[in-house]
C-alpha cells in the first residue's frame, strides 16, 4: 500500500512541486508584496497597509481600464460568438469542400497576436494612402482616415476588433462543429414531420437550445480572453513614446504600472489582485445567470 | 417555388458565402506574402499593386544580413523555448495525468483540485508575481526563465487525466501479469498507445508557446534572449520602420507553425475540442 503511494507522488510530485513553486508561491508573495512599498524592489521592509488598494482603486487610469475592459468585451464578445456560430452553421451544410472551408477559418488560429497586428496596424489599417481599407475607400471616393488614432469618434475600436475576430473565430467555430454534430439527426427528422423545414424555425427551437452547452462554453471563454487582451492592443498602439492615453486594457496598465518606469511592484502586485478578484467576480455572475436560464427555459 | 429548389437555392447562396469569406480570411495571409516579397515603394504606392511586378526574394537575405535585426538569434531562441517547453510540459503534465487517474491514492482528489484551482486564476494575472519571483531568482534574459516557469499546465494535466481515465484497462491488466511495474507500464504500454492525445496537447502548447508575447517580452530584457514574437513586435512599433523586411519576418515567423498546423490538424481540431471543453463537461 504504501509504495502505491510512493508511485502516485513520483507520477505527480514534480508537476505539483512546480506548479507550487511557479503559482502559488508567487501568488502568496505578491500578496505581501501588495501591502508593502516596494519601489524597485521584492524584499521591502516598509508596511504600508491597504496604501497600495487604495492608490489602485483612486488611480483614474485604472478605473478607466475597467471601462475599456467592459467596452471591449461588449463588442468582441456578442461578435465572434455570432460569427463563429454562422461560420460553424455555413460550414455545417455544406457537403463539398467541407474540409476546405474548415481549414481556411481554422488557419489564422496559427498567426500570433503580434504578426496579426503588424498586418492590421501597417497594412490593412494603415492610416496613410497606401492602406489596403483607404485605397479601397477611396476607389469609391472616399477619403483616407487615420484609424488608430482617431478617438472622435473611436475608430480605433474597429481595429483592435477585427484583429481578434479573425484571429479567434476558427478555434471557436471548431466547437460549434462539434456540438452541430452531435446533434442527433432525429431531432429534425421530427420537426420535419411537424411542418419545420430547415431555416429560422428549426435553428430557433432545435440547434440553438441543443447547442446550449457549448455556447455556455464558448462566451464564458471568450469573456475570460478578453479580460487578458494585452498583445493586440501593446502592438496596435504603442510606439516609440509610449502608449497613447485611450485603449488602456487592465493588463495594460499593469503592465506600465509594475514594470513601466516607476518599477512599483507594489501598486503592481495590489492592481493584479484587484483584477483577479474582478475576473473571478464576472465569472461566477456570469456562469450563475447562465444555470438561472436552465431552469426557466 | 417547390421545396427542393429552395434548399438547392439556399445551399449555393450559402457555398458563395462560405467562398466570399473564406477569401476575406485569407486576405492577411496574401498581405503577409505580398509586402514580404515588395520593395518599400510599392508597398507604399498609391496605386494599389496585387502582385509585385518582381517578386524579390532577395528580401530574405536581406533580413537575415541586417545586422541591427537580430531575426537568426530570435529564430533560435523561439524554437528552442518552444520545442523544449513542449516536451517538458508532455512529460510533467502526462505523468501527472496518469497518475491521478490510474494510481489509487487517498488524497488524489485533494491534489486535484489544488491543480484545478489554478485554473481560476487568470495566467495573465500572474505575471506580475511570476516576475518578481523570476527576477529575484535571477532569471531575468535567461532561457530558464523564459521556460522554466511555463512548464506547469493545470489544462494539460486536466487533458491528460481525462484521456487516462477512459484508457481502456485491460492493456494494463496484461502489463502486470507480465510483471511489469507502474512506470514500465507507463513507458512500454500506455504511452505507445496514447499518440493521438501526446500530438493534440503537443500541438497546442507548441503553438501556444511559439506565440505567446507577454511573457517573453518582460522576461526577455536583453537583446539576446528576444523571441520572434519580440523582434516583429519592437521592429513594427519603432519610429522607422522598414516595411518589406518586416513583413517577410512575419511571413518566416508562421511558417513552422503552418507547418505542425498541416502535420497535426486533425489532433489539433481534437485538442481544441477537449480544451475548449474541459471545464464545463
Amino acid at each position: 500500500m504504501q509504495r502505491r503511494h510512493l508511485w502516485f507522488w513520483i507520477f505527480t510530485g514534480p508537476f505539483v512541486i512546480g506548479l507550487v513553486v511557479f503559482s502559488y508561491v508567487p501568488l502568496i508573495w505578491s500578496l505581501t508584496l501588495s501591502f508593502f512599498d516596494a519601489h524597485n524592489t521584492v524584499t521591502p521592509k516598509n508596511f504600508v497597509g491597504l496604501a497600495n488598494y487604495a492608490a489602485v482603486l483612486k488611480d483614474p487610469a485604472f478605473t478607466a481600464s475597467l471601462g475599456t475592459f467592459v467596452l471591449f468585451t461588449l463588442f468582441i464578445v456578442p461578435a465572434t460568438y455570432a460569427l463563429s456560430l454562422g461560420l460553424a452553421l455555413l460550414v455545417h451544410r455544406q457537403k463539398f469542400g467541407r474540409a476546405f472551408f474548415q481549414s481556411v477559418f481554422f488557419l489564422p488560429t496559427a498567426c500570433s497576436y503580434v504578426v496579426a497586428s503588424l498586418i492590421w496596424r501597417l497594412s490593412i489599417f494603415n492610416g496613410v494612402r497606401f492602406g489596403l481599407v483607404n485605397s479601397v475607400a477611396r476607389a469609391f471616393g472616399g477619403s483616407s482616415v487615420a484609424w488608430l488614432s482617431t478617438t472622435h469618434p473611436p475608430l480605433y475600436w474597429l481595429v483592435i476588433v477585427t484583429v481578434r475576430l479573425w484571429l479567434q473565430a476558427g478555434f471557436y467555430m471548431v466547437l460549434f462543429l462539434t456540438g452541430l454534430t452531435r446533434m442527433p439527426t432525429m431531432l429534425y427528422e421530427a420537426a420535419a414531420l411537424d411542418g419545420a423545414g430547415p431555416g429560422w424555425r428549426s435553428f430557433r427551437h432545435i440547434t440553438f437550445p441543443q447547442l446550449r452547452t457549448t455556447s455556455v462554453a464558448v462566451l464564458l471563454l471568450l469573456t475570460i480572453s478578453a479580460f487578458q487582451a494585452f498583445d493586440e492592443f501593446y502592438n496596435l498602439l504603442s510606439n516609440s513614446r509610449g502608449y497613447p492615453p485611450y485603449a488602456r486594457p487592465p493588463l495594460v496598465y499593469l503592465y506600465y504600472a509594475a514594470l513601466g518606469q516607476g518599477q512599483d511592484l507594489g501598486i503592481g502586485s495590489a492592481g493584479a489582485i484587484v483584477l483577479a478578484l474582478v475576473i473571478a467576480v464576472f465569472t461566477i455572475v456570469q456562469a450563475r445567470s447562465f444555470r438561472l436560464g436552465e431552469k426557466h427555459p | 417555388m417547390s421545396r427542393a429548389l429552395l434548399s438547392r437555392l439556399s445551399r449555393a447562396v450559402s457555398f458563395a458565402l462560405l467562398l466570399a469569406l473564406s477569401a476575406l480570411f485569407l486576405i492577411p495571409f496574401y498581405l503577409l506574402v505580398r509586402n514580404g516579397l515588395a520593395t518599400d515603394p510599392e508597398i507604399t504606392a498609391p496605386n494599389w499593386t496585387f502582385v509585385p511586378h518582381t517578386l524579390h526574394a532577395s528580401n530574405i537575405t536581406e533580413l537575415f544580413d541586417d545586422p541591427t535585426v537580430p531575426m537568426t538569434q530570435a529564430l533560435w531562441n523561439s524554437t528552442l523555448i518552444a520545442v523544449l517547453t513542449t516536451a517538458g510540459t508532455l512529460l510533467l503534465a502526462s505523468l501527472a495525468g496518469y497518475g491521478l487517474a490510474r494510481i489509487p491514492y487517498p488524497h488524489a482528489p485533494r491534489v486535484f483540485y489544488g491543480i484545478v484551482a489554478t485554473l481560476m486564476i487568470p495566467p495573465a494575472v500572474t505575471f506580475v508575481p511570476s516576475f518578481v519571483l523570476v527576477s529575484s531568482l535571477g532569471w531575468i534574459s535567461t532561457l530558464q526563465g523564459l521556460i522554466v516557469p511555463t512548464l506547469f499546465s493545470a489544462i494539460a494535466v486536466m487533458l491528460f487525466r481525462q484521456y487516462f481515465l477512459g484508457f481502456p484497462g485491460e492493456l494494463e491488466d496484461a502489463a502486470a501479469l507480465d510483471g511489469l511495474g507502474y512506470w514500465r507500464t507507463y513507458w512500454y504500454v500506455v504511452v505507445p498507445n496514447s499518440k493521438p492525445i501526446f500530438a493534440a496537447v503537443g500541438a497546442l502548447i507548441f503553438i501556444g508557446s511559439w506565440n505567446s508575447f507577454l511573457w517573453p517580452l518582460v522576461i526577455g530584457q536583453d537583446e539576446s534572449s528576444w523571441t520572434v514574437q519580440v523582434v516583429l513586435s519592437t521592429f513594427s512599433t519603432s519610429e522607422t520602420v522598414d516595411l518589406h523586411e518586416l513583413f517577410i519576418a512575419a511571413a518566416i515567423s508562421i511558417v513552422p507553425l503552418l507547418a505542425v498546423f498541416v502535420a497535426l490538424q486533425r489532433h489539433l481540431v481534437a485538442g481544441v475540442n477537449s480544451a475548449g471543453m474541459a471545464d464545463w463537461d
